[in-house]
């Protein structure tokens, strides 16, 4: 899908969390998104809620993907949401995707999350997601 | 048609092609013009080519003896022992870990109580990559995928009341895993038990961890040193314990193929033999307790045929790369887990049947030790009564379906013999590949190991999003209805952090500053001694009481950190 005139494309921070280093499902993210037409930046593994606040500031990204296997979720989330709030990037769509149990996806949801992806899920549903969801910018004129 | 003394008569290699022909022409060209192929193409779980049908002509090049042997032979292609699981049944080994060292040792009597017979531990992120428990930022993942442990004193209370000359463990570390080596035999020594009497293993197979888990801390070579270092430490002072698990679970699991799996592993194994020759270390002395650790993916006999190839190409590469004598330093001993990648979040009931499948794959491929996944893997740390079940599952494999009555059931079969050989070829081509860049190590540092596994693994995922492979519950057979699947959510207890803050406040107020003090300087200091062997100053500091994270300190203001470019 070409983006549309005047808007450039969507961008899109995909990020490991704390000292997790399982990738795989990160790239394959990452690599989907690119190839969806959007600008993605993988921040790498071992990252902070700090470095990837702002890894999002830094890229003026509208999307941040957290990756996360580790069961630090709900500590490393809550720091990112709280941070990105106090950078005034209230209005970044945050996703997370990995091994998120039931009841620790619909806590995430509440504090803001956009939406959570398991193991299995197909990535047009996360593509798709993405298009419907994300806050679109204008270019600058 | 049988000879006269009732043995089978081999057909004219002729005849036989000759039938194969007429039957393709005939039979199978009629029930495909009745029913056309599925596929247009078949291939394995891997993408090598599967044939209609295999007859003795796709095994004519296969020799019988040197090639298939018996168990408990060289090649070692039917097994590592003769009599195999009609004398002593495979290790039952569950991985479990969590919260601080009490509650994991809570579930190894729980599984002990069920029926398992061997132990095997995961740690947590701060452990695995040399934090303490008190870190700044990485506090937030204590006790969260494994259990915690800083000290010895959380390695005593981790095997507090398990017989630890009876029963044998497994340890799954690997950057830090010098320092829980030396850990598990100071915990040893300090409850009377001595070296000689430890059995089990510890994963430090830091290799694949640049390819495929990510879980490092130190660059590659100073990293291998450490390796070479806990074998030789090990082959002194704990002669029945293995020193290293080479894995190729952690490349499979991040998108290798079959293939791919057993060349890098073996790769990895031949660079420690290499790396210890080089200090002065006989492959011989340390090859009979390297053991290995393979994944059991979906695709059933290519999964056996791997097994039976990685252990016909190490017995081979042992022998004609390495000089090895000895035939324990030919034998690929090897865990088996079934394959976390294949669980689906959506309808999980549906992993036991994938589980099942997985572990019979493990066993007709002769695993010496299995882990089966529990159903609610692919979303928490498996509950009690998940992980029962999967405890149950190797039970009911074992005593209720024969399947370990015979030795390698399968060898023989044309179709799987076939298999082996392939997978024995396409992964010997790939470790020449390797040797081309220069050698593991290089490959790993030029990005080529790892750009290896990133593509296969996006190969798969496009297989399945477009339909080409089925995943039953993800993109076919899927339930619009996704109520609550009735499994009992794991909880980990909040207070982890807390209690294992106050052992570590404790500990480290109570010991000797200065022994502590000389004890981590020695590692210091010998850390730049490229020849030396840091166990024994490990193994000190250990003593004194100092942190995982302390001595891990110590290596990284020597070393550095290890940050290779990030690419996707």
């Amino acid at each position: 899908m070409q983006p549309r005139q005047g808007r450039r494309p969507i961008k899109v921070v995909v990020a490991k969390l704390g000292l997790d280093g399982h990738d795989r499902g990160a790239k394959v993210i990452a690599r989907s998104l690119r190839d969806a037409g959007m600008e993605v930046v993988y921040t790498g593994i071992f990252q902070t809620p700090e470095t990837i606040v702002r890894t999002v500031l830094e890229e003026d990204a509208e999307v941040l993907g957290i990756s996360s296997l580790s069961g630090a979720h709900m500590e490393y989330t809550t720091d990112i949401l709280d941070q990105l709030r106090q950078a005034g990037l209230d209005d970044v769509l945050v996703l997370v995707g990995g091994v998120i149990p039931t009841a620790d996806a619909d806590d995430l949801r509440r504090l803001g999350v956009g939406q959570i992806f398991t193991p299995g899920t197909p990535t047009a549903q996360v593509i798709a997601f993405v298009e419907a969801h994300a806050p679109r910018r204008d270019l600058e004129p | 048609m049988a000879n006269e003394d009732g043995t089978c008569k081999d057909a004219a290699p002729e005849a036989l092609a000759d039938a194969e022909a007429a039957w393709r022409a005939d039979q199978l060209a009629a029930d495909y013009a009745r029913i056309p192929p599925r596929r247009t193409e078949f291939t394995t779980l891997s993408g090598l080519e599967i044939k209609d049908v295999y007859t003795p002509s796709d095994v004519a090049s296969i020799d019988p003896l040197a090639d298939i042997g018996l168990p408990g032979v060289y090649p070692f292609t039917r097994g590592v022992r003769a009599s195999m699981y009609r004398g002593r049944p495979w290790t039952i080994r569950q991985v479990a870990g969590f919260g601080q060292a009490e509650d994991t040792n809570a579930r190894y009597r729980y599984l002990l109580g069920h029926g398992e017979t061997g132990l095997s531990t995961d740690f947590d992120l701060p452990t695995l990559l040399g934090h303490d428990s008190d870190h700044q930022v990485f506090s937030r993942e204590v006790g969260k995928i494994g259990v915690a442990i800083d000290t010895v004193e959380d390695a005593h209370a981790l095997f507090d009341g398990i017989p630890l000359d009876e029963i044998s463990t497994s340890l799954t570390i690997n950057a830090s895993a010098a320092v829980l080596l030396a850990m598990y035999r100071v915990v040893g020594d300090e409850r009377g038990i001595g070296g000689d009497q430890l059995t089990g293993t510890i994963q430090n197979d830091i290799l694949k961890e640049y390819t495929a888990q990510n879980e490092y801390i130190f660059p590659p070579d100073p990293s291998v040193r450490l390796v070479v270092d806990s074998m030789a430490y090990a082959a002194e002072v704990m002669p029945r314990f293995n020193p290293v698990s080479v894995s190729g679970y952690h490349i499979r699991e991040a998108g290798a193929t079959a293939p791919e799996e057993v060349g890098l592993t073996l790769a990895a194994g031949i660079t420690y033999l290499e790396r210890a020759r080089q200090r002065g270390i006989e492959p011989d002395s340390v090859a009979p307790r390297l053991s290995f650790f393979f994944d059991v993916h979906n695709d059933f006999l290519e999964e056996i045929a791997k097994l039976r190839a990685a252990r016909r190409l190490w017995a081979r590469l042992t022998r004609e790369r390495l000089g090895c004598r000895l035939p324990a330093s030919s034998m690929l001993r090897v865990h088996a887990q079934t394959a976390g990648v294949t669980l689906t979040a959506q309808q999980p009931l549906n992993n036991v049947a994938r589980v099942t499948v997985q572990a019979l794959a493990a066993v007709l491929g002769g695993a010496q030790s299995l882990h089966t996944n529990s159903l609610d893997e692919a979303f928490q740390i498996p509950s009690e009564e998940a992980i029962k079940v999967a405890v149950r599952t190797q039970q009911i494999l074992l005593h209720e379906t024969g399947v370990g009555d015979v030795v390698d059931p399968l060898g023989g079969s044309y179709y799987i013999e076939r298999l082996t050989s392939d997978i024995e070829d396409e992964a010997r081509a790939l470790i020449e590949r390797i040797d081309d860049h220069g050698g593991l190590v290089e490959a790993i540092k030029s990005g080529y190991a790892g750009q290896l596994i990133a593509n296969s693994s996006w190969e798969q995922q496009r297989a399945i999003e477009s339909g080409e492979r089925t995943v039953v519950g993800v993109n076919a057979h899927v339930d619009e209805t996704s109520g609550d699947p009735g499994i009992a959510a794991f909880k980990l207890d909040p207070g982890v952090l807390e209690r294992q803050l106050a052992r570590l406040h404790q500990t480290r107020a109570s010991r000797s500053a200065p022994r502590v003090r000389e004890a981590l300087g020695e590692v210091r200091r010998l850390a730049d001694v490229e020849e030396a062997n840091l166990m024994p100053a490990i193994e000190e500091a250990v003593r004194a009481r100092c942190t995982v994270g302390e001595i891990c300190n110590e290596l990284r203001d020597a070393w550095g950190e290890y940050r290779p470019p990030t690419t996707f």
